[in-house]
């Protein structure tokens, strides 16, 4: 059969009919992996350019925030066009992603050509979150359906990792694999499968939720900066909460979504009853308050006197804006995820958290196995559709099914088989160092990672570190290979860590192969510890500072230059000392969601653990760049005194934190295995690197970025203490009172670092930038 | 001796920097191919050409080694013909125009090409490796960004923003009739991209421009000064050239004549304001003629900014409707080492198209000069 090994034969072009906000972006997201993508659209009513909706949508996807690309380089892959001229260029792409308007008609319109001209073998797939599969391919060939699927993203599709996979009784295993493995592996996302049912399984419990949670809050009388605040970070919700969370996606496109799931759900589903709409959102929507992408929704912002913005929130019983207030009503353990707790609470807090969670919960757990085979299925699709901390059924085990179920029964609410079964039991447990979920057969399975999926969080449950202290670990994680994780709060560099990464080197020299650096919290590290930093200045412990910034010097270097291979692992921001530990690591290997940056300067220091040589020695290596003693360091410069971070990891790559050969791994799940890979395959015949030697401009090299600086100080782009900051930086980089026909050696540049960095910290107006970095989160620029 | 005379010019398209078709053009493959179009148009013996004189404010990379007699190779030009690498930053390739006139009124050679080039995408502005003299720097304003230098000027002659807009606005309005009029098509020469694809218009003009939008343009050089992108000429590449031989010769071989070469000067001034330097060298370059600026009919006073385009108008008292026919740099592009050649060129091609006698073609140069040519209608 044609069909056969095609998930061995993979994708190689992709084309994506429909250049609406999802399609461009699953368009993006497919050229951000490397792999080219036809995006295709109709041609309008009027002009001349017959594909200009694809390109006009490629164009503004340029000039979006955040960017559905990952580097201009993506951009260009993207070819764009019309299903009037182009629609026989689908006989090259090996997957056709329909992202259309959701209209069955139309859709089916589609697919009778597409049937004409794909070519057998080619997976189709629609975007729809609401027509089901059997009535997409009604009327199409045995064939085209073999080849049919839904694979439904989630807005915005480079951020969001859910995908849901929907296939029919007639869908090709081998298709489907194909599709999920390069949704997997490729454009990095978790898919899920679903079940043929309205609304799948995410937008299924999203919309009951959110409803649910209006509802009651007009039941009750609550403020929106109540509902956000008991109904966000409480319950593991991102601190929109609910109120935050519809402004966000646009109020106007609840309607549409209660629309939707009340004609395609059974007449008896619970959602059938709570679905209603609210005069005031319905006023709201019609005069143009429609979000933040309207004139404002529950939320405002409001310019008074001197520019000053005050958060205005609207008052739901008047419909008027007023200053939004904070409340302040959930404290102690129920704040943090204490869920049994927060619904016991007596008051509106608690019987608010318990109107929107009990029948949230009792609806999620009735959707098993209807919706999705699984518990995990729905956890998963809620925590990576919704950014939920917990799924439902995590937030079950929280509260306790037991517990769950004897309220509901106490409120007449419907208690699902599967709450039931469980009885006393937890949806999940721990067994033999593995994580187990109940089944809807009423026994545990274990949960089982795909292949190639390799998590810190598992390795935690079966086993202990090697060495640990209060900032940092060392975990064996299997075939000789060890990994450093950061423990410390934002994963803050410290004393500590570097005095694990010292010991460590011995043990892994003479028990493993190689090392691996990496954790898995949001961000790998936001750099070094300011707050410990500010203490020793505030004292003027000048010798505890520089004790500190040698102490870095020396672990990263020891790391740099120890006889097994280092792989850093980076995902999620990787600042400062952060970003120089990747630096001085044998390679890289990153997620592509990966923030690194050295931003030193913003604080008013520089890079003080070896960033500076290490910089530029990246672009010294750059073949494409030009020679001489200047090039190299008027990059670095570039980068550093701006504090640029790069936005992906494939800009990393163009702003020279990232090797050419330096890897990026597309789905967070399957960095640390890449990563270790990664590291075996440098472990056999392993050799430390060599000392760099610098050929640096001194003086004069000094001078041109001086006169650099001056004028972005005259065009206001430069402060006078940022003069001060560069001046430093320049005088490192520029190898000090090196000449041109003398070395400079790694040692030197180290020495210059940090000589440059102890006079910086010693600076009254330095110091106020971190004072204020501390207490504000934001750069001070003074 | 014979007079020095002008018999030909040729240019290829002028494209911004980075952005414009010719980015990925190599600037030796470009000027090779304008100096054979001037060969060509004008029908001069190869063989006879004593040397190729290329300016170019940026000499390496690319532009390195003697570009000059690369070019001369590159073109499959006869070996004999030789090539020098001139530099006088932005007025290198009207350097090459007078040093060819001196070679052949010391009876040193009797035909030249002059030309010039500069690819700003491929080269940066200030080169690869700048590496200033630190005590210089300290001390003077060698060094000095051009940016700030207009700013100096508009500060010194208190130009409005207001003033440098509407002047460059008419820039841009002059280069959008003269190409609706096809009058750069002579003397632009077509280059042929890898793909097929033939550049045979300039890239840089903006006639679209309006007083608006450029009042809505953001300070480039200093946040409490006048001067923006708009106000100031674009990183361009590009090449030009013009054919520099005697009279004499001119007539033995039956070659258009364009204009005789009356005078020339060189002058220096404050690094600071070096946009001032045409006014020096003009008056230099007058006195020398034996004229005053009101007997100039034509003037081509490349635009490196606004502010001291109006400030070198104003001081030399040179009547509006006689400046920049066809619009200046500020729309057409300012390659800094071709720009010499190209308004060398322009002017004597204006004396004909106008039917008038004499033409002033000046230039200010980074580091405080300035640069001017007179020519005579032949």
């Amino acid at each position: 059969m044609a069909d056969a090994n095609m998930a061995d034969k993979g994708i190689k072009k992709v084309c994506v009919i429909g250049a609406g906000t999802m399609g461009a972006g699953i368009a993006a997201q497919i050229a951000n992996a490397g792999v080219p993508v036809l995006l295709l659209d109709i041609v309008p009513k009027d002009g001349d350019n017959r594909s200009a909706i694809a390109e006009g949508a490629v164009a503004k996807m340029l000039k979006t925030e955040p960017a559905p690309f990952m580097s201009k380089r993506a951009a260009k892959l993207v070819e764009t066009g019309n299903i009037e001229d182009d629609l026989g260029k689908v006989a090259e792409c090996d997957w056709v992603v329909e992202a259309i308007i959701e209209r069955l008609d139309i859709k089916q319109n589609l697919y009778a050509k597409l049937e004409e001209v794909r070519t057998e073998g080619t997976a189709v797939s629609s975007n729809t979150s609401t027509i089901p599969l059997e009535q997409l391919t009604d009327g199409r060939s045995d064939a085209f359906k073999r080849g049919f699927l839904i694979t439904h993203f989630f807005n915005p599709p480079r951020y969001m990792r859910l995908i849901e996979l929907v296939a029919g009784p007639r869908t090709n295993p081998e298709t489907l694999e194909m599709v999920r493995t390069f949704v997997d592996r490729k454009l990095g996302k978790t898919p899920v499968d679903a079940e043929d049912s309205p609304g799948f399984i995410a937008n299924r419990i999203g919309t009951f939720w959110i409803q649910q949670a209006v509802n009651s809050a007009f039941d009750m009388g609550m403020t929106v900066e109540e509902v956000d605040e008991i109904g966000g970070k409480p319950m593991g919700v991102p601190k929109t909460g609910i109120f935050g969370l519809i402004d966000l996606i646009g109020i106007d496109l609840m309607p549409h979504l209660m629309k939707s799931l009340t004609s395609t759900l059974p007449k008896d589903d619970w959602y059938q009853k709570i679905a209603r709409s609210e005069p005031l959102i319905e006023q709201m929507i019609e005069s143009g308050y429609t979000g933040r992408k309207g004139k404002g929704g529950f939320y405002t912002m409001e310019k008074g006197e001197g520019g000053k913005r005050t958060k205005m929130a609207k008052d739901l019983k008047s419909g008027e804006y007023r200053a939004a207030a904070r409340p302040g009503l959930v404290r102690g353990s129920a704040a943090k995820g204490d869920l049994g707790t927060l619904i016991s609470i007596e008051g509106k807090v608690g019987e608010y958290a318990w109107a929107v969670l009990g029948p949230t919960l009792s609806y999620s757990a009735s959707i098993v196995p209807e919706a999705t085979a699984t518990v995990v299925g729905v956890d998963d699709a809620m925590k990576l559709g919704y950014n939920w901390r917990y799924g439902p059924f995590e937030m079950i085990d929280k509260i306790g099914a037991a517990k769950l179920v004897e309220r509901l029964e106490a409120d007449n609410m419907p208690v699902p088989q599967i709450l039931k079964m469980a009885g006393d039991r937890t949806f999940y447990r721990i067994e033999n160092g593995k994580r187990q979920y109940l089944g809807s057969d009423g026994e545990y399975h274990d949960i089982v990672r795909p292949e190639g999926v390799l998590l810190l969080e598992d390795i935690k449950l079966a086993s202990e570190p090697i060495m640990k202290n209060g900032s940092a670990a060392l975990w064996d994680i299997g075939d000789g290979v060890v990994a450093l994780e950061f423990t410390g709060k934002m994963n803050a560099l410290d004393e500590q860590v570097m005095k694990l990464i010292q010991k460590a080197i011995p043990v892994v020299k003479k028990d493993y192969k190689a090392f691996v650096v990496y954790n898995e919290g949001s961000n790998f590290s936001a750099g070094a510890n300011l707050g410990l930093a500010m203490f020793a200045l505030n004292i003027a412990a000048w010798s505890e500072v520089e004790k500190l910034v040698k102490g870095g010097q020396d672990a990263y270097k020891a790391l740099k230059y120890a006889p097994f291979p280092v792989v850093s692992a980076p995902a999620g921001m990787a600042l400062g000392g952060g970003c120089e530990i990747c630096l001085n690591s044998d390679a890289i290997q990153a997620h592509a969601e990966t923030y690194i940056g050295l931003v030193e300067c913003g604080v008013g220091i520089i890079p003080g653990w070896g960033g500076c040589g290490e910089f530029i020695s990246r672009w010294e290596e750059n073949p494409r760049h030009p020679d001489g003693p200047m090039p190299a360091v008027s990059k670095a410069f570039e980068t550093i005194s701006t504090a640029t971070v790069a936005k992906s990891a494939a800009n990393a790559q163009e702003l020279g934190f990232l090797r050419p050969d330096d890897g990026i791994t597309m789905n967070r799940d399957r960095l640390l295995y890449d990563a270790k890979q990664r590291a075996l395959a440098m472990a056999d015949g392993y050799t430390a690197p060599e000392k760099p030697e610098y050929r640096l401009p001194g003086p004069s090299g000094k001078a041109a970025l001086d006169l650099a600086v001056e004028s972005f100080h005259k065009q206001g782009k430069a402060t006078d203490h940022d003069v001060t900051v560069s001046g430093e930086l320049a005088y490192v980089l520029t190898g000090g009172d090196t000449d041109i026909t003398e070395v400079v050696t790694e040692a030197d540049m180290l020495k210059l670092e940090r000589e440059a960095f102890m006079r910086l910290v010693r600076n009254p107006k330095s110091q106020a930038r971190v004072e204020h970095m501390l207490e504000t989160g934001k750069p001070l620029r003074n | 001796m014979s007079d020095v005379v002008i018999a030909g010019y040729a240019r290829s398209p002028f494209h911004p920097a980075y952005r414009g078709a010719l980015a990925k053009v190599r600037p030796d493959d470009l000027a090779a191919n304008t100096i054979l179009g001037l060969i060509e148009r004008t029908g001069v013996k190869a063989e006879d050409i004593e040397d190729v004189l290329m300016g170019c404010a940026f000499p390496e990379g690319e532009q390195g080694f003697n570009i000059a007699r690369l070019v001369v190779l590159l073109a499959d030009l006869p070996l004999s013909i030789g090539g020098m690498t001139m530099n006088r930053f932005c007025g290198s390739s009207m350097s090459a125009v007078h040093y060819a006139a001196g070679q052949i009124a010391m009876g040193a050679g009797e035909v030249f090409i002059a030309a010039g080039v500069e690819s700003m995408s491929r080269v940066p502005m200030t080169g690869f490796n700048p590496m200033p003299n630190p005590e210089l720097a300290k001390r003077s304003a060698a060094y000095i960004g051009m940016g700030d230098t207009a700013e100096n000027v508009a500060k010194k002659y208190e130009l409005s923003r207001e003033s440098q807009e509407a002047f460059a606005l008419t820039s841009q309005k002059k280069a959008g009739e003269a190409i609706q009029k096809g009058s750069f098509k002579d003397e632009i020469v077509p280059y042929t991209l890898p793909d097929g694809t033939v550049i045979d218009t300039d890239g840089t003009p903006r006639p679209e421009t309006t007083a608006e939008g450029l009042a809505g343009l953001k300070l480039s050089f200093d946040e409490n000064g006048t001067v923006t992108a708009g106000t100031a000429s674009p990183l361009t590449d590009g090449s030009a050239a013009v054919l520099v031989c005697s009279a004499d010769y001119a007539a033995k071989n039956g070659l258009k004549v364009m204009a005789k070469v009356k005078s020339v000067a060189i002058s220096g001034c404050a690094p600071e304001v070096m946009g001032l330097g045409p006014v020096e060298s003009s008056k230099k370059a007058l006195s020398r003629a034996g004229l005053s600026i009101n007997d100039i009919d034509i003037v081509e006073l490349n635009e490196a900014f606004s502010s001291q385009s109006l400030a070198c108008i104003g001081d030399l008292g040179i009547k509006e409707e006689r400046i920049n026919l066809d619009g200046g740099a500020i729309a057409i592009g300012h390659p800094l080492g071709a720009t010499g050649a190209r308004i060398v060129g322009k002017a004597a091609s204006l004396l004909q198209r106008e039917g008038k006698k004499y033409a002033l073609a000046t230039q200010c140069i980074g580091g405080g000069q300035g640069i001017a040519t007179i020519l005579e209608t032949a």
